[in-house]
């Protein structure tokens, strides 16, 4: 799960203050590990010196939330590469292909067109296991079996995730 | 690589249910094309469209040349006899004829005698496994061994195109999985087009390639660099 660019996905949707994304973050991807205030802090700084959001105001006292972020072009260039590029198709990615269906529909993005993309680099990774199955000796075939069945879990939750977009894009977007 | 079968632009209802609506797809000679999507979406359809078994409403079905849409009945008849092979889910074999009848019939139906038929697909029986199964009938004959008789017909006469309709779906995986090697290894050797209808993705991973149907239409995913 990256913390970075789940960070700048949900920055994208309006300017915020540190307070309010981990808050976010918290409610839909932290699942009982909430983000420490030092971590969004940290990331936030870092994301600030690589140019990928600046500091829009501060307000006068002193405290880090007084601090309100906006995205750049840079990072939000980086959000769409990251939602738009499928992930490799490995076993127990389910919680980015989750953040990124969340955020898709957060974002008002196409998550059923990720969904395609990312069914047809699974589908090609589980080609080329059927190929090593079908030409390798047993070892290879029990192995590549493992990683079939794996990622077709994920395929179904693909499906199971497609055909119940709408009623997700209710549940994160009030 | 050049195309063999194409649909463009199908349209097709069964009375007031649209089941396609402007369906398009194509497959090169000797390719592996699985057709994936959720049950209803269209996929038998689209299938029978393209063997010739429907007639579309609309749109053309292009067979190495031929505008197969346009044929009568009895054209379309003997283009499936003579150059299309077909494997289904169930229930294909004919119960009183022996298990090698039974691969021989679409060479009896196309008027080989049966001196040269038989012994042509009693040759299938021990390429699939079967030998010693030539004079069971499909009574006799577990869903997996029924399944690879019924493969061996749909190949016995070397069609151009063989159409399979979830062939593996009333199979266990492992045994589903083995038909799927068998028939993936026969097509290649014979360079047999294949058209398989699965929503199985282990099974879609045999095919060269997939497209999805969705509510009668077909997206094909961006071919992705290897
Ligand atoms: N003989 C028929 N008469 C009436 N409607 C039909 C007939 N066959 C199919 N349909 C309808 O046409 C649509 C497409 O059906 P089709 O059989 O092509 O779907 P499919 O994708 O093969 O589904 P499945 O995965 O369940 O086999 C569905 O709405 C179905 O109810
Ligand atoms: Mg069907």
């Amino acid at each position: 799960m990256s913390v970075p660019l789940t960070l700048l996905g949900l920055l994208e949707r309006e300017p915020s203050h540190g307070y309010d994304l981990k808050r976010d973050y918290d409610a839909f991807f932290g699942r009982g590990k909430p983000l420490p205030f030092g971590q969004v802090y940290s990331t936030l700084s870092r994301l600030g010196r690589d140019g990928k959001v600046v500091i829009s105001d501060v307000a006068p006292g002193s405290g880090p939330d007084r601090k309100r972020y906006i995205i750049t072009d840079l990072g939000a260039t980086e959000v769409e590469q990251w939602l738009t590029q499928p992930v490799d198709p490995e076993p127990h990615l389910q919680t980015v292909l989750f953040a990124k269906v969340v955020l898709a529909l957060m974002l008002d993005r196409p998550a059923d067109e990720y969904l395609d993309t990312q069914r047809s680099a699974h589908l090609h990774r589980m080609r080329e296991l059927t190929e090593i199955k079908r030409d390798g000796s047993l070892v290879d075939a029990l192995l590549a079996d493992h990683g079939l069945y794996h990622l077709e879990a994920d395929l179904r939750w693909i499906e199971m995730t497609g055909a119940r977009l709408d009623a997700l894009r209710k549940a994160v977007r009030p | 690589m050049s195309v063999v079968i194409e649909a463009r632009d199908v349209e097709f209802s069964f009375g007031q249910t649209p089941a396609l609506r402007g369906a398009s797809v194509s497959v090169d000679a000797g390719e592996i094309l699985a057709i994936m999507g959720p049950s209803g979406s269209g996929k038998s359809t689209l299938l029978h469209c393209l063997a010739g078994i429907l007639v579309p409403d609309s749109g053309e079905i292009i067979f190495d040349g031929a505008r197969v849409h346009a044929m009568t009945e009895t054209q379309r008849s003997s283009l499936r006899r003579d150059r299309f092979g077909f494997v289904f889910q169930f229930g294909q074999l004919v119960p009183e004829l022996t298990a090698v009848e039974n691969v021989a019939l679409p060479l009896l139906l196309s008027g080989v005698h049966r001196k040269q038929a038989l012994p042509k697909a009693s040759a299938w029986f021990a390429r699939l496994g079967l030998d010693g199964l030539e004079q069971r009938r499909s009574g006799e004959l577990s869903g997996g061994q029924a399944q690879r008789v019924a493969l061996a017909r749909g190949l016995v006469a070397e069609p151009q195109v063989l159409f399979a309709d979830e062939p593996t779906g009333a199979l266990d995986s492992l045994t589903g999985e083995e038909v799927m090697d068998l028939l993936v290894g026969a097509a290649r050797e014979q360079g047999t087009t294949v058209i398989l209808v699965t929503h199985e993705a282990r099974i879609a991973a045999y095919a060269d390639r997939e497209v999805m149907v969705r509510d009668g239409r077909v997206n094909a995913p961006d071919r992705i660099a290897s």
